[in-house]
């Protein structure tokens, strides 16, 4: 009986009973209606507005919403915070919370169950290439897979760049928490339904067939799977927690720093932060805009990617490539959104195990506002084989031969932070070198695809494929576990199993290597993207096979890290206070932080990353009037 | 000695067991929330540009023959409208609360007019027609799409400006703000604003420039 009232005070579980309630309401609602107006059934617009009255019922039933409703009519209502009364104190990380440090752990959790199921996803269809041939997956069955995997992985890292923002920001800059607590619940509990809808579409509606990107006319022709459809609105909808987390980050950055941290003595991975949230919180509502246009397309015939209108008076008709335009100008920008949090990450810990002051402290901070910056010139290197007018090209190449050069003052910057440093090899320190080497097979193969007569050949091949995976691993996943082990002393405070962390890193990163090189080796080969066969003649089957075997053993290593995370927070390895010996201040009081972060207010009298510097302090407690 | 010891316990009263809670003063809350709300702002203004380029990008230096006189009575409607809006927020940072909600009323009221031209007339909801020409309809190519769109877009946000002033208008009468403390009168009123600018776009842009098309 106790367990079934804990069980339905969870806000998680009102979420999902919200959806389905939603989901139910929306449907029957478009049926009546149309019942009434004589209109015969559409399951297309049943399924949009149950779809998006699903979202909303989520929102409602988790109790996300509940302050503002009543802020509506004037209820005023205090911020709660604290273990929720009567309940477990666990149950607050199944249900709607204010804290920052809660809401990162939300966030982090839900990425890595994301990451499972995309990982999942993509075995199974590495499974299905390792031979030539049809194995066990029809070819639609393949592109709906391959799909998923791309929009549940793109999910995956969002899921986790939000868990490092919120969780590290506040922390670092010593705010008590973020500016609009509120809203970052929010940004958590819309992203929950619309992650539902992404997966849902791979069932319900036949799964979808156009990759992640949902290019025109495939996604809006007629006749194509209703899954399309359940896709395009989980993507719009996530957006709405990137907008808004992003705009929370950067109010918080502005007003709450703590005495003295001006701009130049923040921690590097609050830059990092900054530049992510400029570029989400901009460019996401582009992509929403072409989002809504394709739903507009398909259910009100709404003509915006529709190249055949014609009414012989000289009207104009749609074009395909616009969507193109629109879509890639958030979603190349996005891809700094996934990596910079991760090279701040980078930047963070490289100081602390090389025990060295950060190379070039102004430059790697303005590198990410640069790569943002860049960023937004350079997303039509992805359509040179599209057909776009001519006159784009040369440009478009060139702004993106750009992005090398702050990329470049990244790597300089770590190898001068390294070079001559007392450098220790704990996990966290492993993860970062190999993000470093991983990151640095994927820079160096992007000028070739961003070259444009290279590019007419490895467009569309796996040559692609191995490139972008190095960047999201060397970029995002390999920092965002790092970032795992370097704090997690600080989020349980236990200390992790570092003989399973070696572990973990030792299989996971020579496995990258085979992967992702053996992509780029069966790209050149002739082996194209998005197709669940290949003919054996081009030779490619033995290193398909190890591509394979490489994603397996990359699979379970993250299944160790998990292991490792669960069993070690109920072992007595008690962490000390800053393990790492990091100047930071978190790392400066015990651990786990209580809910507030500190005891006492800290200003910052110094340098951030003035290790080895004799004397230097970087914060200290705010001394009490009078003392 | 004591004294600063006295000092120290005082700074330690402010925290409790889960720390030092800083507690946000009420100016320390109107700035965030300017900030964040101006940020929406820009955020925002990636869509409209996007849906502009779109219009660009599709109808090139074309347009549809749309009805120039309800354009026009639209597009005043919407500006007087903001007129009243900062009559009503004048009137609550004087502290005449009477002139605050007639304002409030008087905006609403002229936001609905809006909308009956735009949605009711343009988007031929009635099924009247004014001039010689026929009603634009969604399906008619990219002038179907990209009207629809951008009317459709803008008539959303302008449909959540009503519910703010809604809100506003019932807090309002209830007392809920005062001359120094009337965040939501303010917010409403920027945003209100802000549809009202994004109008005066998009209005030369659906029906002034180009050649029209018959």
């Amino acid at each position: 009986m106790r367990q079934l009232r804990i069980l339905f005070s969870l806000g998680i579980v009102w979420a999902l009973i919200g959806q389905a309630a939603g989901a139910a309401a929306g449907l029957f609602l478009v049926r009546a209606i149309r019942a009434a107006a004589n209109l015969p059934p559409s399951a297309e617009a049943e399924l949009v507005i149950a779809a998006m009255f699903s979202v909303f019922g989520s929102l409602l039933f988790s109790g996300v919403l509940t302050d503002w409703l009543k802020w509506c009519v004037g209820i005023e209502t205090p911020l709660r915070h604290g273990d929720p009364d009567g309940l477990p104190a666990w149950t607050r990380y199944f249900s709607v919370d204010y804290n920052h440090k809660v809401i990162g752990i939300q966030y982090g959790v839900t990425s890595i169950i994301v990451l499972l199921v995309g990982g999942i996803l993509a075995i199974i269809f590495r499974l299905e290439l390792s031979w030539p041939g049809e194995q066990f997956l029809t070819p639609e069955s393949y592109n709906t897979i391959f799909s998923a995997h791309g929009i549940i992985m793109i999910a995956s890292i969002l899921l986790g760049v939000g868990a490092m923002v919120n969780y590290l920001v506040p922390m670092m800059i010593g705010a008590s928490d973020m500016a609009f607590p509120r809203l970052n619940a929010f940004s958590y509990w819309i992203a929950i339904p619309s992650a539902i809808l992404i997966m849902a579409g791979m069932v319900i509606g036949d799964g979808w067939e156009t990759g992640w990107v949902g290019y025109p006319p495939l996604s809006t022709i007629d006749g194509s799977p209703l899954g399309t459809q359940l896709f395009i609105l989980g993507f719009y909808f996530n957006g709405f927690s990137s907008i808004a987390g992003a705009i929370n980050l950067l109010v918080t950055v502005m007003i709450m720093r703590a005495k003295g941290m001006s701009l130049w003595r923040m921690p590097i991975f609050v830059w990092a932060a900054i530049a992510t949230s400029l570029i989400q919180f901009t460019a996401t509502q582009t992509v929403g805009a072409a989002q809504l246009m394709v739903t507009t397309q398909r259910v009100l015939k709404l003509g915006f990617f529709d190249p055949t209108f014609s009414n012989g008076l000289g009207w104009p008709a749609g074009d395909p490539i616009l969507y193109q335009h629109l879509f890639w100008f958030y979603s190349h920008p996005v891809v700094y959104v996934f990596v910079l949090p991760g090279l701040g990450i980078i930047s963070e810990l490289l100081p602390v195990y090389s025990r060295k002051p950060l190379f070039g402290y102004k430059w790697v901070a303005l590198s990410s506002l640069g790569i943002a910056l860049v960023g937004f010139l350079v997303w039509a290197h992805h359509m040179f084989t599209s057909g776009m007018a001519d006159v784009l090209r040369i440009p478009f190449m060139l702004a993106t031969l750009l992005v090398a050069i702050p990329t470049g003052v990244k790597f300089f910057s770590w190898v001068g932070t390294i070079w001559g440093g007392k450098v220790t090899f704990e996990t966290p320190m492993l993860f970062v070198l190999g993000a470093i080497s991983v990151f640095l097979i994927g820079g160096l193969t992007g000028p070739i695809l961003g070259t444009i007569p290279t590019d007419l050949h490895l467009h569309d091949s796996y040559w692609v494929v191995g490139h972008f995976h190095a960047t999201m691993f060397g970029g995002f996943v390999f920092p965002f576990f790092a970032a795992i082990y370097y704090w997690y002393p600080k989020i349980t405070g236990h200390m992790y199993n570092e003989r399973l962390g070696k572990i973990h890193f030792w299989l996971m990163t020579p496995g990258f290597w085979l992967m992702s090189l053996g992509q780029m080796q069966v790209g050149i080969w002739g082996m194209r993207r998005r197709i669940y066969d290949y003919d054996p003649a081009l030779g490619i089957e033995f290193t398909h096979a190890l591509i394979t075997l490489s994603a397996l053993i990359i699979g379970w290593s993250v299944l160790i890290m998990i292991y490792n995370l669960i069993t070690s927070s109920r072992t007595e390895r008690v962490a000390a206070i800053n393990p790492w010996g990091s100047r930071s201040p978190e790392w400066q009081v015990p651990s786990p932080l209580p809910e507030f972060n500190y005891y006492r207010p800290f200003e910052v009298v110094g340098e951030p990353y003035d290790y080895g510097v004799p004397g230097s302090v970087y914060v200290r407690d705010v001394p009490a009037a009078g003392d | 000695m004591s004294a600063a010891a006295t000092h120290h316990d005082q700074a330690h009263d402010h925290a409790d067991e889960h720390g030092h809670a800083h507690v946000p003063t009420y100016l320390e809350t109107l700035r965030a929330n300017r900030l964040g709300l101006w940020l929406f702002c820009i955020s925002e203004v990636f869509l409209f540009v996007a849906l502009i380029v779109v219009r660009f990008a599709l109808w090139g230096n074309t347009r549809p023959e749309l009805d120039q006189a309800l354009g026009l009575a639209t597009t005043s409607v919407l500006l007087i409208s903001s007129y009243f809006m900062v009559r009503a927020e004048v009137a609550i940072a004087h502290g005449d609360r009477d002139k605050f909600l007639n304002s409030l009323l008087v905006t609403f009221v002229l936001g609905v007019l809006f909308l009956v031209g735009v949605v009711g007339f343009e988007w031929g909801l009635f099924g009247i027609t004014f001039g010689d020409h026929e009603l634009l309809k969604p399906t008619d190519g990219a002038f179907g799409a990209v009207f629809f769109g951008m009317t459709g877009i803008h008539a959303l946000h302008v449909v959540s400006g009503l519910f703010l002033i809604l809100m506003v208008y019932i807090n309002g009468r209830r007392g809920g703000y005062s001359t120094e403390r009337h965040w939501g009168v303010e917010a409403c009123a920027i945003y209100w604003h802000y549809v009202d600018v994004v109008w005066v776009f998009f209005y030369p842009i659906l029906y002034l420039i180009g050649t029209p098309v018959h």
